[in-house]
């Protein structure tokens, strides 16, 4: 056990080395480490719990995913229908689905055909899975009735979830802010990080609007008070203003350009009130559609509506022609420029709801930060001197070990880009606390053999070879409850799970060689006569 | 300089003994702990229960706990806890969950801001909506059992069954005591407090393990001994280590307990009391004793089995 050829030894320190100068980038200033090549530059990322920040969760609501599939179910069997000619009543949403009663039942099997093409293969290559996005049944009496099949459903949602990240991504971007972190989690959900954000409300106004924008004419034939009292013309919709105080419109259903067809929207002021405005800009189908819209209705009121809110709804004066254009309409210079962050950005295809929300600010970090430091410091400086109490010399290898041991950690922090949170800061601490406990086993055994009456390099090298197994078995335990901890933890407990797991990697490694190798080089040097434990 | 012997050597304690004393008292310890949890119940944070959690700081010197309790319960929130956190000029502003979904929360915190305005620094906000805290609960007790099941089959494949039944029981044991713990001291019981009975459970299993490993070395050099005597000196070989690992651990966990602030005291506290107290006692008490009734013997198939490979 305590021999070793030169090339092993030669090895085992140049390992340990390596993982140790992966750590030198995180107490390097930035801009010496940037010219370095890349994979030396990997550095330990502080968690939001240090550096602050926030973390917020959003879902998709998957409810209002769903009503907008039956939205566009009804209108394509509608469309079928009216195409193949074929007369219907009672087209309605029930359910997951959509029903319709087929006038004469002698179009029933015509009409069933026809629908049943709406109906997708889903999933899998070449649709192999079986599954169809739509079930299509029919029953005595003409009644057809379309469901939306559940895997339909998740399908869409999932792809909801990959628009929205992207929307996010540019919104989020707008915000100036070092590193945000934009992932999916699960199947119908968003993790959104950003460091070093102060004030979280902003970037929630941002993230919590689905920006979806239309430009729709006022109906000015239908009457205000009559829809208040409940009776909405079947082709228009009641919206109020987003200004308080709250006006109600009639707006109709039919949307003559949407937001989708702006290619720009910026910032800016209007040049007679010096009012906050927001000017746009559409592509050239959007143009062409405005153009013709304008034209058609000079002298009529058209409102422009974001999520169901009216912004504005000024009167038509003159034909647009040009494709650009300006939303004004009771801005701060703020709402603006976040309307206009909005318009670029896109709208989600889904609303989003937050379901989850933790911010840190700067000041907490900082103070987490010196706390970290501090029982670091004191806890390490505790186990050191107890060791050099209790063991002497020995104890200084193990202080040693402890050492070379800590610095690999961050070593394979660095190596891994982690992230280090408070309770990883503390999965340290611990691991300091445990690491030497590998020594512990090492020498008692040697005291013990030492006991038994074998000589000292005799015991030293049996002492090692029997705790090594002891060794292993305990610290695999350990592991194995900081893997699991890993999988179902998130943020700082996930941070203290991999402190925790990789400290026992590296614990284990000096155990098995570094302090063998330490404790080695002392016997072949010394040859002691006692050993001094 | 003499090097200090915590422990001394050849110790002879007859720790088997004391089964007869310490397996009542586990047990009773234990119905005292889950009756505890069942009726006076844990101190669940946002984490599991939902709701919003604000610490802030008054920037103009101590805050007045009576006044920002006037000014936000006037904002009809329902129950709303504040408790001073660290400093004097420090408050945690605890809010029971909104009813009205997802949405409710969110509206709560802007409240809160709104009503604080900007006499304080907002140190934390936490928000954890009524979905997210059920599978938070969910993913915790999961993630327990499992690890449990893991470490379980982990002590089977390397020592015998009786040796993982016996782990698995002092395990459960630690964990059952802990919880106890939490429930009698009120302390947070969030996703940390998950983290460090995690933590005792592999810490604790540490401790088994390496007085089973000698347990088993013992087992195949003295064929003869009887079981208690042999469990007694397996024991009290390891005793000194025992005794130096858990000073070296109490101190690491003592420096993070006075000095790791707020954020983590119940996590540490958790710890000291799980892996400190319970765990050395549970592995000397509880998980080598118990190896007298599980039945092991030398007869046993692995032991053979080693045997013959060696000969």
């Amino acid at each position: 056990m305590l021999y070793f050829t030169r090339w092993k030894a030669a090895a085992v320190l140049l390992t340990a080395l390596v993982i140790c100068l992966f750590a030198v980038p995180n107490f390097l200033p930035e801009k010496m480490v940037a010219s370095w090549p890349k994979w030396a530059q990997r550095h330990i990322v502080l968690g939001l719990d240090l550096q602050g920040g926030s973390h917020i969760l959003l879902e998709v609501d998957t409810r209002a995913v769903r009503r907008e599939m039956l939205e566009a179910l009804r209108d394509d069997v509608r469309r079928v229908l009216r195409e193949a000619r074929i007369g219907y009543t009672g087209l309605v949403l029930r359910g997951n689905g959509v029903e319709v009663r087929i006038r004469e039942g002698a179009n029933a099997d015509q009409a069933q055909s026809k629908l049943a093409a709406l109906s997708q293969p889903l999933g899998g290559f070449l649709g192999t899975t079986g599954q169809r996005s739509i079930d299509v049944t029919s029953e005595p009496g003409g009644l057809i009735r379309l469901t939306l099949t559940d895997p339909a459903i998740v399908e869409r949602v999932r792809q909801s979830v990959d628009q929205s990240i992207q929307i996010i991504e540019r919104r989020v971007n707008e915000l100036g802010t070092v590193e945000p972190l934009i992932q999916r989690e699960g199947t119908d959900r968003i993790l959104v990080q950003v460091p070093g954000l102060q004030d979280p409300t902003r970037l929630k106004q941002l993230l919590g609007k689905t920006a979806k924008l239309d430009f729709r004419m006022v109906d000015t034939n239908g009457s205000v008070e009559e829809a208040l009292r409940g009776t909405v013309p079947p082709d228009d919709d009641l919206l109020y203003s987003s200004a308080q105080p709250k006006t109600p419109y009639l707006i109709e259903k039919r949307v003559l350009v949407s937001g989708a067809d702006l290619t720009d929207a910026q910032p800016g002021f209007d040049q007679r009130t010096s009012e906050p405005i927001v000017s746009f800009r559409f592509n050239t189908s959007g143009a062409r559609k405005f153009a013709q819209a304008t034209q058609e209705n000079v002298g009529k009121p058209f409102a422009i509506v974001l999520d169901n809110e009216v912004i504005s709804a000024p009167v038509i004066r003159e034909p647009i022609l040009g494709g650009s254009g300006q939303i004004s309409g009771s801005f701060t210079v703020q709402s603006a420029n976040d309307l206009a962050i909005l318009l670029r950005a896109g709208a989600l295809p889904a609303p989003l709801t937050i379901i989850e929300e933790r911010t840190v600010g700067p000041g907490l970090g900082q103070d987490s930060i010196a706390k970290g430091k501090i029982s670091s410091y004191v806890g390490a400086a505790m186990v050191v001197v107890f060791m050099l109490v209790t063991y002497g010399l020995f104890g200084l290898f193990a202080n040693i070990a402890v050492a070379i041991n800590v610095a690999m950690i961050f070593g394979v922090l660095s190596m891994l880009s982690a992230t280090l949170t408070l309770p990883g800061i503390a999965g340290i601490v611990l691991t300091v606390g445990i690491a030497v406990d590998s020594n512990v086993l090492i020498y008692e055994r040697i005291r013990e053999e030492v006991r038994g009456g074998r000589t000292p390099i005799n015991a030293i090298d049996s002492g090692f070879s029997r705790a090594l197994a002891t060794i292993l078995d305990s610290n695999i335990t350990t592991f194995i409850a900081a893997a699991v901890l890993f999988y179902i933890g998130t943020g700082p407990v996930r941070g203290f799970a991999v402190t925790l797991g990789i400290g026992i990697i590296t614990t284990v490694f000096t155990a098995f060689t570094l302090t063998r190798l330490i404790v080695a080089y002392w016997v072949r040097w010394r040859r002691p006569q006692r050993v001094p434990i | 300089m003499r090097l200090l012997r915590i422990v001394p050597d050849n110790t002879k304690f007859d720790f088997m003994r004391f089964r007869r004393i310490s397996f009542p008292t586990s047990a009773l310890m234990s119905m005292l702990a889950i009756s505890l949890y069942f009726f006076h119940g844990l101190n669940f944070g946002i984490d599991f229960k939902g709701g919003t959690l604000v610490e802030v700081q008054n920037k103009a010197g101590p805050a007045d706990l009576a006044s920002i309790r006037s000014t936000l319960s006037t904002l009809g929130l329902g129950e709303v806890q504040l408790q001073q956190f660290g400093a004097p000029d420090d408050v945690l502003i605890r809010i029971a969950e909104q009813p009205g979904g997802e949405q409710a929360q969110q509206e709560a915190v802007n409240k809160v801001r709104g009503a604080l305005g900007d006499g304080v620094d907002y140190r934390r906000v936490e928000v954890v909506g009524p979905r997210v805290s059920g599978e938070l609960l969910s993913y915790g007790t999961i993630g327990l059992i499992l690890a449990i099941l893991c470490i379980l089959v982990y002590l089977w494949f390397r020592f015998e069954w009786q040796f993982a039944l016996g782990a698995m029981i002092a395990n459960v044991h630690d964990i059952v005591l802990t919880i106890g713990f939490m429930s009698i001291t009120q302390i947070d019981f969030d996703l940390t407090s998950i983290a460090a009975l995690l933590t005792i459970l592999g810490y604790s299993l540490n401790d088994t393990v390496v007085i089973y490993d000698r347990i088993r070395e013992m087992l195949r050099r003295y064929k003869k001994m009887p079981m208690p005597e042999l469990l007694n000196a397996s024991v009290n070989q390891t005793l000194s280590r025992s005794v130096i690992t858990h000073v070296t651990v109490s101190l690491a966990l003592l420096a993070l307990l006075l000095f790791g602030g707020q954020a983590i005291h119940s996590f540490t506290a958790t710890m000291m009391f799980g892996v400190v107290l319970v765990g050395t006692y549970t592995s000397v008490f509880i998980a080598s004793p118990i190896l007298i009734y599980l039945g092991v013997g030398r007869g046993s198939d692995a032991l053979t089995r080693v045997e013959r490979s060696k000969s």
